[in-house]
């Protein structure tokens, strides 16, 4: 671009780079911990763009909401105020895996974080193109839009979603374009790369958005939301949701269906090989699941609102990069869809992503001081994973400015802890997306004690109110209280407990048992038992859940907690910043390479890397204690 | 303090005692479970050896010497226990086994000059040393891996990690996909693969005392009168084979012990020295110790002197080891011959027969052609399908097998399914050890490659 139009447009302690999901965290989590920032967007209508599924939690990805509540972030509070219908998934399951997953009302969403970025004191909201980064020795100094201005900044973030480099397919047809018809981030792209950023390209997809009156919802199931609605923000529990819930439906796709992707399939681009891009596995197109399960006769396909001033359905399931025309005849060969109207495409996006082993696990870049990625342009998909990394890379950039320590969730602290170890030790081949069995210690990781394990934290940064803070100090207090309490309390082996009992387990007891040991009966819960609990207080329901899962996992908590203990050992032990691997004999020459590219700040961290064996580690281990006791001897 | 770990620490056969050696926070806390003492009231002191007992479960294993030290003036710098035990492989090993039993981990090759090391015991020279011995360790049990016992021990594990990570690809699937069409997994169909797995698991874990053939030595006994030809026997398979691995003053003093290696065949030979010079040797036979002896035999050579007959004594003697793998040498073939072979063909039709002639060469190549043959044909009872040979192996299926049959007392309790996940995963990673993989890529691996997933 031209130097000479350059001006001096102001100089910021952070300067966010995009205000998608990852960037509003970002964004406000600076704000809030008194940096002066900005954040540009190359449009204001996209803040919180929910450019695919209209829903946010689910399994894995709620346990993220959570913690970026329980941390100070926004994400739960924006969504407990634009739902439009509320779900918990996995009631079946353990209490650990509980899932609550929400419609949201896209616009409402939208509007709702505009707002919230707009009143924020300390951030400035500007629609702008980010078209360079000014860095100088290995450290960010600004941001250059298109129109010239040069925002100078102590601290950058950078999260670009699928703008960057965006290119949009649709059977034969591809463009530059960002999602759902906004402008691209390309010139940024050239730009990066010319500063020697590797960029790799990765692609996801998204439905066609339809007519609601094409749809013939009599041959559909429906599915109506929760009665009971558990709001996601834990400042929200026990409020009462006054909201009129919309249903979804659930209806299948034909033999006939598939037989059509069957036979344009050489016009999809993902199997022409016009699209390099790497998609999730997870989150297949549809003539992926025709291809991969040919012997599947129909697959799911969910239709659900866009929100409530809209006759847009959004129709999960078929997600699809064929050309328009067969993407058309597929859709009307879904039974209820025959009819149907699209009135926005199916369409393939791939887009630039960096190597995210470049990052540190504060996701500031390796090598460039204070400039920090978030989002799908570190690999990950979601709008969840988005926003975690987002309140993190926020979260450093200020403590980077304020000088502070910087903060960091392992593995066995939080989902957001899995999410990022994940991303900067192992790296990513498809867009990343959180789920509960990447977590280890998935038992003491729960949605429902994300307060618990991480408020005070929020608290320190300087993120999480008063309020808040004293909320979760309450709960644990009233939590410890009642455990003691049901420990105490002690029922006798009468004729009518008994009788009791034998109803609801088929057994009896023949001593005195403390409530305490009785709730451990699978059998048994915290509600079941009440009538042999008089005394019982009148707590509120997430105290009763906790109480009831505190001591039904207590076993296993346990267990899971000598394991943390063992990894802790590992995580503490530190490995210098400037180690020379080069210098560690004898390990292997993939760990060496590894070792040297990754460059772990842990043994534990080291240990997680492929191609790094035991003897590494030990060899590793050595020469840390060697190097020790040098300086020991220096000194 | 680190975990616990044991290891004998003396060469095998090496010398008249054995040492096992425990290091960590809970060496002691082991040590006190195994070891009794003759003394009441008897507390472990700091740096003094005590005389006693280890016993399992109320059953003696050995005698022994004890000593405690408190960290961190040890070697280690953290607790440790050693234990004097007798020598030669069983006793040690038997203890080592119980302390692994107790919660030690095995000791990996160089860990306890590295726990040295680290905890600041050992000098900065030293490092490199500890250095070695921890490649060197890599390196053998790479060559070791690729021997082909452990590779198919290997196939086993990883089939029954299979049927384990098919049980947590379902959970997870349930847990992440609730709204996809995956079917939903019931507490049933979890129980019966745990069973499968449960049983292949035990199945190995029993291999371990079949096992022992491939370890100590396929026991043989060698059985005869005297002066029938037992020693010249003895001398001769052992000239014919320089591979003598190692030779044991016999753990008992009536028996005399010698391995040699026919062609990778580990052989134990137990002469029944005791009996020679006793003149009514069927009587002494009757004697425990060999008839024990006898019983513990995978193989019998029964040697008879032709030149006279068959007596009362023979034909009770064959009476004993008749369940057993027998091969009968009918010796000093040169002279006449008086004996009937006939009643050898008609009683032991499973008996393989060999005309020798001992002091003159005759008939030794034929027996060692023999016991291949019946060892590689399988005749001799190792049931081979896979025999688990190493005791580090047999840890880590101990502990695979604790965490299923805890599975399996939480699927009779209906517990969450991921609860019951934590025991698949740790039952896993415990074979994992045995086979070095990584759990969680290959979960996700078999989750989108078994199911239809996705919106």
């Amino acid at each position: 671009m031209q130097e000479d139009i350059r001006y001096n447009a102001g100089e910021y302690d952070c300067v966010v780079v995009g205000a998608g999901h990852a960037g509003v965290e970002a964004a406000l989590a600076s704000a809030r911990m008194g940096l002066k920032t900005l954040i540009l967007t190359i449009s204001l209508d996209a803040i919180s763009a929910l450019s695919c599924n209209p829903n946010i939690g689910g399994t894995g990805k709620g346990h993220l909401v959570r913690e970026i509540d329980a941390l100070g972030g926004q994400m739960a509070l924006n969504i407990d105020k634009s739902f439009i219908q509320s779900r918990m998934l996995n009631l079946s399951k353990g209490p650990a895996v509980h899932s609550l997953r929400v419609q949201a009302d896209k616009k409402k969403y939208h509007t709702e974080m505009k707002k919230t970025l707009e009143n924020e004191p300390n951030l400035t909201l500007r629609q702008a193109e980010v078209v360079d980064l000014i860095i100088e020795n290995n450290e960010i100094r600004g941001v250059v839009t298109r129109t010239g201005a040069v925002y100078y900044t102590k601290s950058c973030v950078i999260a670009t979603g699928t703008y960057l480099g965006g290119r949009v397919y649709i059977g034969e047809v591809n463009f530059e374009s960002g999602p759902d018809g906004r402008f691209p981030s390309i010139i940024l792209s050239k730009a990066m790369k010319e500063k020697g950023f590797f960029l790799r390209r990765m692609k996801t997809g998204t439905p066609a958005r339809v007519d609601r009156d094409s749809i013939d919802f009599s041959v559909m199931e429906e599915q109506p939301g929760d009665e009971e609605i558990i709001p996601f923000s834990f400042m929200n529990m026990g409020k009462d949701f006054n909201v009129k819930q919309v249903s979804c439906y659930l209806t299948y796709t034909s033999e006939r269906a598939h037989e059509i992707i069957r036979e344009n399939i050489d016009r999809s681009p993902m199997f022409s090989g016009l699209i390099e891009g790497v998609g999730p596995r997870y989150c297949p197109s549809i003539e992926d699941k025709v291809v991969r399960f040919p012997d599947k006769e129909k697959h799911q396909v969910f239709i659900e609102p866009e929100g409530l001033d809209t006759k847009e359905m959004y129709v999960q399931g078929v997600s699809s990069s064929l050309p328009e025309e067969v993407q058309i005849e597929v859709y009307k060969n879904i039974k209820g869809l025959e009819k149907v109207e699209f009135m926005r495409t199916a369409y393939a996006i791939e887009y630039d992503a960096i190597d995210s082993t470049m990052l540190k696990r504060t996701l500031e870049h390796k090598e460039i001081k204070n400039l920090f990625f978030a989002g799908q342009i570190n690999g990950s998909s979601g709008y969840e994973e988005a926003a975690a990394q987002g309140l993190m890379a926020g979260i450093n950039a200020s403590l980077n400015v304020l000088g502070r320590e910087p903060f960091i969730l392992d593995r066995s602290e939080a989902y957001i802890g899995v999410l990022i170890d994940d991303l900067v030790t192992k790296g990513t081949n498809e867009p990343y997306r959180m789920m509960t069995s990447r977590a280890e210690y998935r038992l003491t990781l729960r949605q429902d004690n994300a307060d618990l394990r991480l408020t005070k934290k929020g608290y320190e940064l300087g993120l999480v109110s008063r309020e808040r803070y004293e909320k979760t100090l309450e709960k644990e207090r009233l939590v410890n209280e009642e455990l003691d309490r049901l420990k105490k309390v002690i029922v006798t082996p009468t004729k009518e407990v008994n009788e009791f009992l034998y109803q609801l387990t088929n057994n009896t007891i023949k001593t005195g048992v403390s409530l305490y040991d009785l709730l451990k009966r699978p059998e048994l819960s915290y509600d079941s038992i009440k009538e042999l609990d008089p005394d019982r207080p009148d707590l509120p329901k997430e105290i009763r859940i906790q109480v009831e899962i505190e001591i039904k996992y207590e076993g296993y908590i346990k267990k899971q907690m000598s394991q943390i203990e063992q990894f802790k050992r590992m995580e503490n032990k530190a490995i210098p910043e400037d180690i020379d691997y080069k210098q560690v004999k004898s390990l292997s020459t993939e760990a060496l390479q590894k070792l040297e590219k990754i460059r772990p700040e842990s043994i534990g961290q080291a240990s997680r890397i492929s191609g790094v064996s035991p003897s590494d580690i030990n060899v590793l281990l050595i020469h840390l204690e060697q190097l020790k006791r040098r300086g020991r001897l220096d000194k | 303090m680190e975990y616990t770990i044991a290891a004998i620490s003396t060469a095998v056969g090496e010398a008249g005692i054995g040492i096992v050696r425990m290091s960590g926070k809970d060496a002691l806390y082991i040590g006190k479970q195994i070891f009794k003492s003759t003394r009441e009231n008897f507390q472990f002191e700091n740096k003094k050896l005590h005389y006693g007992h280890i016993v399992d479960d109320g059953k003696v294993l050995d005698e022994v010497l004890i000593a405690f030290m408190k960290a961190p003036n040890t070697y280690t710098r953290e607790d440790m226990v050693e234990i004097y035990s007798h020598g030669g492989i069983i006793p040690v090993k038997k203890i080592l086994e119980l302390c692994l039993k107790k919660g030690a981990s095995l000791a990996e090759k160089g860990e306890f000059t590295k726990r040295a090391f680290l905890n600041g015991r050992l000098d900065l020279t030293q490092a490199e040393a500890v250095i070695d011995i921890i490649k060197a360790k890599s390196e053998k049990s790479y060559e070791v891996s690729l021997r082909q016992l452990e590779g198919s021990i290997t196939q086993q594990v990883l089939e029954i990690q299979d049927i384990l990570m098919r049980m947590m690809a379902f959970i997870e699937a349930n847990i992440d996909f609730p709204e996809d069409e995956v079917e939903e997994i019931s507490h049933k169909t979890l129980l019966e693969d745990s069973k499968k797995a449960e049983e292949r698991i035990k199945k190995l874990i029993d291999s371990f005392d079949r096992g022992k053939i491939l370890r100590d030595g396929l026991n043989t006994v060698i059985l005869g009168k005297p002066n029938v030809g037992k020693s010249s026997l003895l001398n001769a398979i052992l000239k014919e084979n320089r591979a003598i691995v190692t030779d044991i003053p016999g753990t008992t003093r009536d028996i005399i012990e010698e391995y040699i290696n026919i062609d990778g065949i580990p052989l134990k030979l137990i002469d029944t020295a005791g009996i020679r010079e006793t003149e009514d040797y069927v009587e002494k036979i009757g004697v425990l110790k060999t008839k024990e002896t006898i019983n513990k035999a995978d193989l019998v050579i029964s040697l008879f002197d032709v030149s006279s007959d068959i007596t009362d004594e023979d034909k009770k003697i064959m009476e004993l080891v008749r369940d057993k793998k027998i091969i009968i040498m009918l010796n000093k073939s040169d002279l006449e011959k008086k004996l009937d072979e006939n009643y050898f063909i008609e009683n032991f039709p499973n008996a393989r027969i060999i005309n020798s002639s001992i002091t003159t060469g005759v008939g030794i190549e034929e027996l060692i052609e023999t016991i291949k043959d019946m060892f590689y044909k399988e005749d001799i009872k190792i049931e081979s399908e896979v025999v688990l040979t190493n005791i580090r192996h047999k840890d880590m299926l101990l502990k695979a097998y604790k965490s299923i049959l805890e599975l399996e007392e939480e699927i009779a309790l209906n517990e969450p399914i991921d609860c019951l996940e934590v025991d698949i995963k740790d039952a896993w990673e415990s074979l994992g050890q045995i086979t070095g993989q990584s759990i969680t890529e290959d979960i996700l691996d078999k989750i989108f490659s078994e199911f239809c997933i996705g919106k």
